[in-house]
């Protein structure tokens, strides 16, 4: 019994250095490098109008994208599940392939088809609309990278639904949008919340398609990331800290709400 | 069945067909206008390229020294994050301790934060003048700007997938048979190769092809602590993004067919083995 118990103490220990050393860790280095700095300068820095500007197109893309995700994974998701058409199976499959294609491949991919060369990105530069090396662009990179979160989030939940409650609800004469708004809605809405947060953090933190299908001009398609970039590789340690601590603060604000909901959820369902 | 006598809710029905068709052309265009169109592009794009040179791009020995440092971090990164994402999985469902829900968010904040965050990060620490750095640096090793910052900002990055993949299965799971086999005499190597190894087969399968696939694909965090050394610390995703930028066409597009194809293969592994899971 007690070499068990040291067993499942070197277990513990183990992992909790591994996860100490590379995450907890470089966490810390940089909120003391914070500290260590001058803090007024790295105010001065944040509060850059560049630094201002990367932060802000960074936030509304993000939720552009949140807000889009969400309406289209949920439906991505029913169709799958529901209805049955042709290529539903490749479609089924192709769905991860944001998640497996390298970012800087998918850059490659929307320049080639959007780019000033190409037929489409000639089209549009002819009326005077630029996708890439612009904003729409970034928006694309986003909605590229960030599809699959919703879909995947969605999907396995709807398999699970019993259909039992809808076709009852209709059998009793409730219309489509009110069996849509009191019995699909309340179930899939943990998910569909999951879902979107995360494509929400994602997209706060989207580096490599950004880089190549945006560019890196200042006051016009530098996002936050990018931002950091710039500043790391000129060498500007005290003008990355800023953005980068509140992009971490950012994204584990989120991770910890989605955990706690996730908590909440599994002590709901112990408790059925 | 008198409903269907009612000639309202027949127009009803009718109507929400429509709907519905409407729902799944929708969908299915947004799909193919977001995801399958550019992958088309590019497709075309290389095919149309003249394949000589995009072979001779392929096999030129920068290219070629860019595979193999993807292949050396992919293959530490796969076995170091299949060793402690079980265990972190493992510890996380079977034991109880304060802070538990601290170290699950911190599990998955590597999905969550900026790759660039990442990458600059791991600079403060294992850079010549951070806390880690010092030490390695009175050992003569370099982790900043060569192969070992790229395998642990790499690591880092792809932290989650074992281990959230194997948490939900063991939770399910539970833990009577472990219990149960401990009982009778058997040591705890015994009891996990026999018992919980076997439970999690297919869920290790998952979250080891989305590591590998991360570990292929990685480039902010890669490229913040690597530098960019041409026949030294550069990678496959960074000599796409060199030759892109230097307007090399021809081995950014080869280069990416490349990757393209190993992605196709994930994910079709990946639907593999998610039928498995599930029966």
């Amino acid at each position: 019994m007690i070499v068990a118990k040291d067993g499942r103490l070197i277990l513990r220990c183990l992992s909790l250095s591994y996860i100490g050393i590379l995450v907890i860790l470089p966490i810390f280095a940089l909120i003391s490098i914070v500290f260590k700095n001058n803090q007024a300068a790295i105010w001065a820095h944040i509060t850059h109008p560049h630094a201002i500007y990367s932060l802000k197109i960074t936030f509304f893309y993000a939720l552009c994208i949140a807000i889009i995700n969400c309406i289209t994974g949920t439906a991505t998701a029913w169709v799958l599940v529901r209805y049955d058409f042709p290529l539903k199976k490749t479609m089924n499959t192709l769905i991860d392939l944001p998640f497996a294609i390298p970012t800087v491949v998918t850059g490659i991919m929307l320049v080639t088809l959007y780019g000033p060369q190409s037929i489409i990105g000639h089209f549009f530069a002819r009326n005077g609309f630029h996708i890439i090396y612009n904003q729409p662009g970034i928006m694309l990179a986003l909605l590229f990278v960030t599809f699959p979160f919703v879909v995947r989030a969605v999907q396995p939940v709807i398999i699970e639904m019993e259909k039992e409650m809808e076709e009852a609800a209709e059998a009793l004469g409730a219309s489509p949008w009110t069996i849509f708004l009191k019995i699909i809605l309340p179930t899939l809405s943990p998910a569909i919340l999951t879902g979107t947060a995360l494509s929400f953090s994602r997209a706060l933190g989207e580096f490599g398609s950004i880089v190549i299908v945006a560019g890196n001009i200042p006051m016009k398609t530098q996002v936050a990331s990018v931002y950091i970039y710039g500043e790391v590789e000129s060498g500007n340690i005290p003008g990355a800290l800023g953005i980068s601590l509140v992009l971490l603060l950012l994204s584990f604000s989120i991770i910890l709400l989605l955990n706690i909901i996730q908590k909440w959820k599994r002590k709901y369902e112990e408790a059925k | 069945m008198k409903k269907q006598n009612n000639p309202d809710a027949q127009t009803g029905k009718k109507s929400l067909r429509f709907m519905e068709r409407i729902l799944i052309t929708g969908v299915f265009l947004w799909f193919l206008g977001l995801i399958v169109v550019p992958f088309c592009g590019i497709l075309k794009q290389t095919f149309s390229k003249n394949w000589h040179q995009a072979f001779a791009s392929l096999t030129s020995s920068t290219a070629l020294h860019s595979f193999g440092i993807t292949i050396i971090i992919c293959i530490a990164v796969a076995i170091i994050n299949t060793i402690f994402g079980t265990m972190l999985a493992y510890m996380l469902t079977r034991q109880t301790f304060r802070g538990q829900l601290i170290i699950e968010s911190l599990l998955d904040l590597p999905f969550a934060v900026s790759p660039v965050v990442i990458g600059f990060m791991l600079i403060i620490l294992f850079g010549p003048n951070g806390w880690m750095g010092r030490i390695f640096s009175f050992f003569n090793i370099k982790i900043i700007y060569a192969l070992p910052g790229m395998i642990i900002a790499t690591l880092f990055v792809t932290l989650p997938f074992v281990a959230k993949e194997i948490i939900p299965i063991l939770r399910q799971f539970g833990s009577e048979q472990e219990e149960a086999a401990q009982v009778l005499g058997a040591s705890a190597w015994q009891n996990f190769r026999k018992i919980t190894l076997p439970t999690i087969k297919w869920g290790l399968g998952y979250g080891l092809t989305l590591t590998i696939a991360r570990s292929i694909g990685e480039f902010g965090a890669v490229l913040v602590v690597s530098g960019n050394i041409l026949n030294k610390t550069q990678s496959a995703t960074l000599y796409i993004h060199d030759q892109f930028t230097d307007l090399n066409y021809i081995g950014a597009y080869s280069a990416s067919i490349i990757l393209i194809i190993l992605s196709i293969l994930v994910i079709n592994f990946i639907q593999f083995i998610s039928k498995q899971k599930a029966g």
